[in-house]
């Protein structure tokens, strides 16, 4: 095999520079026949010239040398951090011999601080770009090479991550960055800080023409750290990756705050504490594998519709469990993934943030084998409450549906947003209007079903039929109002008595789903555990729905 | 267009909808009745039925077939329980513990009032033996499907029982009837009945207030021990000392016997595998008995029965030594759990027998007509943990449900669907599986087809034990005691040890299985974009962990079937391959088997149910497992025990005290917050170190509030 690939990758000069590698333990083994391999070859090849011999030697030596990176030593280093090399990691994620490197010649241009040195200079630099497929499907990928210079960011670096992106662009297919990498190239100085610039304008311009994905398996730290942050999704590895402005020494010297860099900016904290990451991940295996299925979720670019994968689900399967699964007390919690689950193909929900703002629920899922996007308030976490995180997080889940054609599936118990002075102080309304704003610029398809409150503003705000919702369900439990039974009696009967037999007469006209039915703010009122049938049938109704909203430079989200 | 592809599937599902539509989500009645139901039949208008669960979905069933308006009673939290729904009304008791509820006579007997109903069917449990209930539905002229007070309060004594019994010459237990005054005379007694013997409470049960003793100084121990144990359990010290039989089976005859002196025995029914006294897996007939004995067993019973006056559906337990000398236990005043095996047999329907002799009428059948036919087994399937000392319960909701009714001569008992929650206020058990056949033989194929596509997740069960109790040697030979679980898994169960076979053919089929999803997840429709993979007749290496072994395997394809080779031995495997469906049927090596995938992750573990146990298995490819070898290990965080307020709220009520220990998911205290209650729960089983709250505190978010060891 090794001696089969060698030979692909000598003639691949020919063909694009297309590369096959295999993994880098069989990189010896690899070494010590590529020469015989060579040597054959040349007996067949005719020379044109006397320098020809040294130019395909040095095309080979170099060819070698890029898929060494930093050499054994540091490899060794970097799987001893158990962490996996930038093309260990290539290799993973994408389809097996589908990867196309780009520039794997490119070197760097700085003549300072003796970098200008041989031994200082890597072919291809301190990262690894190119196109490949998963499950047959188009990506463009770079991959930062933690062994070349700590993975730091030079000139070179960033134009090699430029071009492959302005490609991607181009034709429309996904960027996945796979990031570790120490920072800035310090011997460059501005060169890399241009470096990083360029690469966060073309993470801009591609917002909303691609999807773009981070995953950081190793630290990402400085200004770096922005391009993940500009992506539409942040992955991260536990225990090896960190995303942070300034590490611990620095916080230690200006806040003077101690604090490790796994408090700072791990895994946990950034998926947690901070909403930075979506998702982290055990380690470089468990992240690639799952970045693989999440891929499949995604479209290629906001030009493609969402992917439709084959399902074996029944897209009429009832879902009896549904019927039951409200509490009677509307008080009482119950698990929204429940309901997710039992509707969804498969019961296969990809959950995005699910240790962050539990109180809603956001994440990709499949019905009847297309994709769609799932929002749903969460009761069992402060009551499903609308507060500054969740609204936050809602909102940029509904905004990245609404750009790449994903259609929105969204579950309505809501009991209002969070009172208090620490939400207001925090600027709940701002942040509150992002989610208003974005369910109601959205133009795929949307569904919204009120399993049990929808109370006051929140209401409107959950894909209401009032913000342009196509199909919007209650179930009998459904209980659409301004507020609850209680609150509502107190202001409507204040001062009088009987107050029980007025709270009795608001839950009898306003606790159910007719006040909406009757007006059409709802369409029908449904059995639970026909939900997923009902939404499958509509799915296919609106694959054709065609919604623009007035043309504006760009709108202007409260921010 | 998805359906055509998974037609199979499809057509599973739309079955069980079928089912659970005819059958208003019970379990189906396969084994048929001889008896013909007449609904001008003259009986009663209306029945409650003062129970929950399968039992009371049992005799709603029957009581729509004799044309009888039914009234269940419920707590708060069955209120959308199915036999809530099942019944033509429905009164709601109070709240879920059963003491407010269940239990609550007053409740009842207002609903009783309130609903015209004119008799009540009071299942098993809760109110079935208890005389007061009896004679206050006497008392307001409502007819209490059972015995009459006396009969239960005879048989409810276990001395005044024993008196009875031996005067209707029943073989009684060789013993001292009657109240023993020290430990002294204890001793004495002992040693006239010679040893072992046990010393056990007058009013006890459920193995409260029990000592076997087996010389004359654990006799004094025993005899001490028993009686502050009897008194502090019962408030009555009395006790008796009688012969312990050593390594019995258990043994019970149903009778049945109405209101003019007639009484008839339905055959016994083979109760020997228990944990901690409460039966798992019953059969009727049993192996052991011959014509003779059961005969002699059944006229014991019967005349038992009559020295009583006994009416109704009951049943007379016996202890049997292994030479068949057979001694009376007790006699239960009510329907039993493990009726339908006796009905299975008999083709008699035990609730229309109660029902009818309730109304006064005779017994239309001799005992010459009572058969035998063909054999039944009864699995009790609970939702708890079979690897912890055979069965601690374990709550949780029913995310998927499916009973294996597509099966033919398999019977479900159960009172719960998809969706429902197995609470900790109500006994866990899921249901009853019975499967019936011509022969003992038949019958267990039979129960391990329905035990292997029986689907239950949300909830840990017991199904692993079951499947491997009914395939065990020993319980397929008729060699079992109330000793056979601790004698066959003595350092506790360990669920399904797999032969070499079996293993490969659990790596063949996970690692088919993987690659059936990976080339699914290939399959992208209508999209241009995506390039042709060769997809066809290709080689895939990979690599299966399970339980620490590692295995390099080899698989190719054709079309469904997959060879698989391990170890230089080939495997083929065969199926449906549908990814949406909980049931995995497949062929291996040309062996129908049936498998259920209850976990399938992109990172590629599969979690696969085979032979009733669960086995974790994680499938790479060798690429992935090559390079998993550089993946450092994690130490698990334990997070599980220190439980923190999610949110600012107050607290509401707290469910624990200092030293209480408290199963995993088992509510700890609840927190209100936004006018909403939540309940945080024990993320593990363990012991409460200690509570940092109480009851009316207001907690901000992430406060500690208890701690467990």
């Amino acid at each position: 095999m090794a001696i089969y690939a060698l030979m692909r990758s000598s003639l691949g000069l020919l063909h694009g520079l297309k590369c096959s590698f295999k993994s880098v333990g069989q990189i010896p083994y690899g070494a010590a026949t590529g020469a015989i391999t060579q040597a054959k070859g040349l007996q067949n090849a005719r020379c044109y010239s006397v320098n020809h011999l040294s130019v395909q030697e040095r095309i080979e030596k170099k060819r070698k040398a890029a898929l060494t990176g930093g050499g054994q030593l540091r490899i060794a280093a970097q799987h001893k951090r158990g962490k996996l090399t930038a093309r260990e990691r290539l290799e993973l994620l994408l389809d097996p011999d589908s990867f196309v490197e780009y520039d794997m010649f490119v070197e760097h241009r700085c003549s300072d601080f003796g970098m200008e040195a041989d031994h200082n200079k890597y072919p291809g630099d301190s990262v690894v770009t190119g196109q490949g497929r998963i499950n047959g499907r188009l990506v463009y990928v770079f991959s930062q090479d933690f062994t070349v210079f700590g993975g730091s960011l030079s000139g070179a670096h960033a134009q090699k991550v430029c071009k492959i992106m302005d490609q991607a662009m181009m034709v429309g297919a996904p960027v996945i960055g796979l990031n570790d990498s120490g920072g800035a190239r310090i011997q460059e100085g501005v060169e890399s800080l241009a470096g990083y610039a360029d690469i966060f304008l073309r993470n801009v311009m591609a917002s909303g023409v691609v999807p773009q994905i981070s995953l950081i398996m190793g630290p990402c730290a400085g200004g770096a750290v922005y391009s993940p942050a500009l992506t539409d999704f942040t992955f991260m590895v536990k225990d090896t990756s960190y995303l942070f402005i300034t590490g611990p020494d620095v916080v230690k010297s200006v806040t003077n705050e101690d604090v490790t860099q796994e408090e700072l900016g791990g895994a946990k904290t950034h998926t947690t504490v901070s909403g930075v990451a979506h998702r982290a991940f055990e380690n470089d295996v468990d992240a690639l594998l799952n970045l693989r299925d999440f891929f499949n979720f995604l479209p290629l670019s906001n030009k493609d519709p969402a992917p439709v994968t084959e399902c074996h689900d029944p897209r009429d399967r009832p879902v009896p469990g549904l019927d039951t699964i409200v509490p009677f007390e509307s008080t009482k919690a119950y698990d929204m993934l429940d309901i997710v689950h039992g509707i969804v193909d498969e019961r296969e929900f990809f959950e995005i943030m699910p240790n962050y703002a539990k109180n809603i629920v956001v994440g990709f899922a499949r019905m009847n084998g297309r994709t769609v996007g799932i929002v749903g308030n969460q009761p069992k976490v402060a009551s499903g409450c609308l507060d500054i995180n969740s609204s936050v997080k809602g909102a940029r889940f509904v905004r990245f549906c609404d750009a790449f054609n994903i259609p929105i599936i969204t579950f309505v118990d809501v009991p209002g947003f969070l009172p208090g002075t620490a939400q207001e102080y925090g600027g709940i309304i701002r942040h509150g209007a992002k989610l208003l704003y974005a369910f109601a610029e959205a133009t795929v398809p949307k569904i919204t079903v009120i399993t049990r409150k929808a109370y006051g503003g929140a209401y409107d705000v959950m894909s209401s039929k009032h913000l342009r919702g196509d199909v919007n369900y209650a179930w009998p439990s459904a209980e659409v109002a301004v507020m609850g039974a209680k609150g509502a009696v107190q202001i409507i009967f204040r001062g009088k008595e009987n107050q029980a037999e007025a709270e009795a007469e608001y839950v009898e006209k306003f606790a159910n789903p007719f006040p909406a039915a009757v007006r059409g703010f709802v369409d029908d009122i449904i059995q639970p555990s026909t939900t997923r049938k009902r939404i499958c049938r509509d799915l296919e109704v609106l694959a054709s729905k065609k919604q623009t909203n007035p043309w504006k430079k760009h709108a202007n989200i409260p921010l | 267009m998805a359906a055509y592809r998974s037609a199979a599937g499809f057509q599973r599902v739309l079955n069980a909808v079928k089912h659970v539509c005819l059958m208003q989500r019970c379990g189906v009645i396969i084994c048929r009745y001889s008896t013909v139901y007449d609904p001008n039949e003259k009986t009663f208008d209306k029945i409650l039925i003062a129970n929950r669960g399968e039992i009371a979905c049992r005799v709603i069933k029957t009581c729509k077939k004799m044309g009888i308006k039914t009234v269940a009673v419920h707590s708060d939290v069955d209120s959308s329980a199915v036999h809530v729904k099942m019944a033509d009304e429905a009164v709601c008791v109070g709240p879920a513990p059963t003491s407010k509820s269940y239990l609550n006579m007053d409740a009842i007997m207002n609903a009783i009032k309130q609903t015209g109903a004119q008799a009540v069917h009071p299942g098993y449990g809760f109110l079935s033996e208890n005389k007061e209930f009896a004679k206050r539905l006497e008392a307001e002229g409502v007819t209490f499907i059972g015995p009459d007070t006396h009969a239960i309060q005879a048989m409810g004594d276990k001395i005044e029982s024993k008196l009875i019994a031996k005067a209707a010459k029943v073989n009684t237990i060789p013993g001292f009837d009657g109240v023993v005054k020290d430990a002294e005379e204890a001793v004495k007694i002992a040693g006239e009945i010679g040893y072992p013997v046990m010393i056990k409470a007058s009013a006890g049960g459920g193995g409260k207030g029990m000592r076997i003793a087996w010389n004359d100084e654990e006799t004094r121990e025993g005899f001490r021990f028993s009686s502050q144990e009897a008194a502090s359990s019962f408030g009555d010290d009395r006790l008796l000392i009688e012969k312990f039989i050593d390594n019995p089976r258990h043994i019970e005859i149903q009778v049945l016997a109405d209101k003019h002196g007639n009484a008839l025995w339905l055959n016994e029914r083979e109760c020997s595998i228990q944990r901690r006294n409460q039966k798992v897996v019953e059969e009727a007939p049993s192996t052991f008995l011959d014509p003779d004995t059961r005969r002699a067993m059944g006229e014991q019973a019967v005349s038992l029965a009559k020295a009583v006056k006994y009416s109704s559906a009951g049943t007379v337990e016996f202890l049997v030594d292994t030479k068949k000398n057979f001694y009376f236990l007790e006699m239960n005043t009510r329907l039993q759990v493990e009726h339908p095996i006796t009905e299975c047999i008999t083709g008699l329907d035990l609730v229309q027998q109660m029902i009818l002799i309730a109304k006064g009428y005779k017994l239309q059948q001799k005992q010459s007509d009572i058969p035998i036919n063909g054999w039944a087994i009864e699995s009790r399937v609970y939702a708890e943990d079979p690897y912890k000392s055979f069965g601690l319960p374990s709550i949780g909701r029913l995310s998927q449900y499916q009973e294996p009714l597509d099966l033919p001569n398999v019977r479900v008992d159960s009172g719960i669907q998809e969706g429902s929650d197995i609470s900790i206020y109500y006994d866990p058990m899921i249901s009853k599986l019975v499967t019936y056949g011509k022969t003992r033989e038949e019958a267990l194929k039979k129960m391990e087809e329905a035990l292997d596509n029986y689907v239950i997740r949300g909830v840990t069960h017991n199904i692993p034990l079951l499947r491997e109790i009914i395939v065990h040697p020993r319980f397929v030979s008729g060699d079992i005691s109330t000793k056979f679980l601790p004698e066959v898994y003595p350092d506790g169960f360990k669920g399904h040890m797999l032969t070499a076979g079996e293993r490969r053919e659990l790596l063949a089929t996970a690692a088919a299985l993987y690659v059936a999803a990976q080339l699914r997840s290939q399959k992208f429709l209508g999209d241009l974009r995506v390039s042709i993979v060769p997809a066809e007749s290709r080689q895939w290496e990979l690599c299966v962990e399970l339980d620490q072994g590692v295995h390099m395997l080899g698989v190719s394809r054709s079309g469904n079937n997959y060879t698989v080779e391990i170890d230089g031995e080939k495997v083929e495997v065969s199926g449906e391959w549908n990814l949406a469906s909980a049931l995995l049927p497949i062929t291996i090596n040309g062996k129908h088997r049936n498998l259920q995938c209850l976990l399938r992750t992109a990172a590629g573990e599969i979690t696969l149910q085979y032979l009733g146990t669960s086995f974790k298995l994680r499938v790479l490819s060798k690429l992935a497992a090559y390079l998993s070898k550089h993946m450092p290990e994690k130490i698990p965080e334990d997070t599980s025990s220190i439980l923190r307020s999610p949110m600012p709220g107050s607290v509401v009520a707290v469910s624990v005290k200092p030293g209480d220990n408290v199963a995993e998911g088992q509510e700890i205290c609840v927190i209100e917050a936004m006018k909403m209650q939540n309940s945080m729960t024990a993320a593990k089983t363990a012991k409460v170190k200690s509570v940092h709250c109480k009851a009316g505190d207001t907690v901000g978010e992430g406060d500690l509030l208890v701690e467990l060891e």
